[in-house]
């Protein structure tokens, strides 16, 4: 009797003890860097959808308005850079790379403004179901973005005051040694900013 | 500041405490940023332009599309969007009343700004696909606008619900209706703050039937008790809560699909 009750006593300590482990936010490390990785992905793809766009969106301006060659180079080749700064999800913590992907990305914004901007003077572009089409798939994907990238930076906040408050701090300096807070998104004015687009 | 002049006999513990309650409270006062009406039904009229006529012919529309369909699609009209881009404004409002079944996000939300002259028809992740961005611009530019312009809300909304409809029913593999599936029942699995403190009270329950004797008694005398009768009396009550016909959000979300214009 006495064996059986003290065996029971331990299998209740094992289980009070894995309570108390996930209750005290053992789980919310891991679990908000997921998150926040997760988060990254969607920002990247969003930008990517974007660069997707492009091809066709050159191709029909090309037609109405050769012209423009400088603007049309401008943002291929922007897209061009663009597509080749890729980040990997470990290299969130690097402050450095995710400036030169914003950096990029802002270019190619810049670019695809000005062409849009250029757009307005060509009646004929402007009224053309393809161009028109385009112009609103490209607004969406900017609203995307926007959005991929507002939650990314609340993922990124949520982790990173886990891992500097209680309790998440004391997992944060034990188990998880290796976690480093997450590079923000520097909010940049002129990319949040969608290129006006006008019917 | 005050907060690190109130410990100052604490050293390190100071700032940092300081640093956690700034940061607490900063993420309360982010919390807060916008205030949203109300999700009464499937058309929330906050600014007082829909006719009870079109009320009345369109609810039935929107009702029997989610029964058909399983897509919530609500329509909102707002006396203001507090300074906001109606994009941003939508998308939090749409986050907020969570249209749309949990699993498959397949809500649609459009929303109106009178004051401001502008309209949005916010698109959930799981509709993308059939209402496309171009596909909203299309209706928003051709069947709503030009009827907001001439002051007529309740026709251009009206004609605007049947587009959307029309849309969302006529790629048939993208609506069949799986009721089966339909998730908005199931707790969301969203991060709750009393989580760890009902597991607190159940380790020290655990504890305490262990140990003494006398809790162990109260415990199946008292608790079990109690919690027998109310538990027969209430299964009446939370019946009727939950057949009582009213609307709620089905846990979607959106990533800000959709198209805006104003007029």
């Amino acid at each position: 009797m006495t064996i059986s009750f003290s065996n029971i006593r331990a299998a209740v300590a094992i289980i009070v003890l894995g309570l108390t482990v996930s209750a005290c936010g053992y789980n919310t490390i891991p679990t908000a860097e997921e998150q926040a990785k997760a988060k990254w992905a969607d920002v990247q793809n969003n930008y990517q959808r974007r660069a997707d766009l492009i091809p066709n969106l050159v191709a029909t301006v090309q037609g109405y308005a050769k012209q423009e060659k400088d603007v049309l180079t401008a943002v291929v080749e922007a897209r061009a850079k663009a597509t080749q700064v890729k980040i990997d999800v470990s290299q969130l913590t690097d402050p450095e790379k995710l400036k030169q992907f914003q950096d990029a990305q802002s270019q190619l914004s810049g670019a695809l403004g000005r062409l849009l901007a250029v757009s307005e003077n060509y009646p004929d572009l402007k009224s053309n179901q393809n161009f028109l089409a385009l112009q609103s798939q490209l607004e969406g994907t900017e609203n995307r973005i926007t959005v991929a990238r507002r939650d990314y930076i609340e993922a990124v906040r949520v982790y990173n005051t886990e891992l500097k408050t209680f309790p998440g701090v004391i997992w944060a300096s034990t188990f998880f040694r290796g976690n480093k807070p997450m590079a923000e998104f520097t909010a940049n004015e002129s990319s949040q900013t969608p290129p006006v687009v006008k019917f | 500041m005050i907060a690190g002049q109130a410990f100052p006999a604490r050293g390190i513990f100071g700032p940092r405490l300081a640093a956690a309650v700034a940061l607490l409270l900063l993420t309360a006062i982010a919390a807060v940023a916008l205030t949203f009406p109300a999700l009464t039904g499937r058309i929330v009229d906050q600014a007082n332009v829909i006719s009870a006529e079109t009320r009345s012919a369109l609810e039935p529309k929107l009702a029997g599309l989610e029964a058909k369909s399983g897509i919530q699609l609500v329509v909102a009209t707002v006396n203001s969007l507090e300074g906001q881009e109606i994009e941003p404004y939508a998308n939090e409002l749409f986050r907020t009343w969570k249209l749309g079944e949990k699993a498959k996000n397949n809500g649609v939300l459009l929303l109106v700004a009178p004051n401001e002259k502008r309209v949005r028809i916010e698109v959930g992740y799981g509709l993308e696909g059939t209402l496309t961005d171009a596909l909203t611009k299309v209706i928003i530019t051709n069947a709503i606008a030009p009827r907001f312009k001439t002051g007529d809300f309740s026709g251009g909304i009206s004609r605007g619900v049947d587009d959307i409809i029309t849309v969302l029913t006529t790629d048939s593999s993208e609506w069949e209706k799986r009721p089966s599936l339909r998730l908005d029942s199931q707790p969301a699995p969203t991060k709750d703050p009393f989580n760890w403190l009902i597991a607190l009270i159940v380790v020290v329950v655990i504890i305490l039937l262990i140990v003494s004797p006398g809790f162990r008694w109260f415990f199946f005398n008292v608790v079990i008790q109690i919690l027998l009768s109310s538990g027969s009396s209430s299964s009446s009550s939370s019946g009727g809560s939950s057949g009582g016909g009213g609307f709620s959000g089905g846990g979607g979300s959106s990533g800000g699909g959709g198209a805006s214009g104003s007029w």
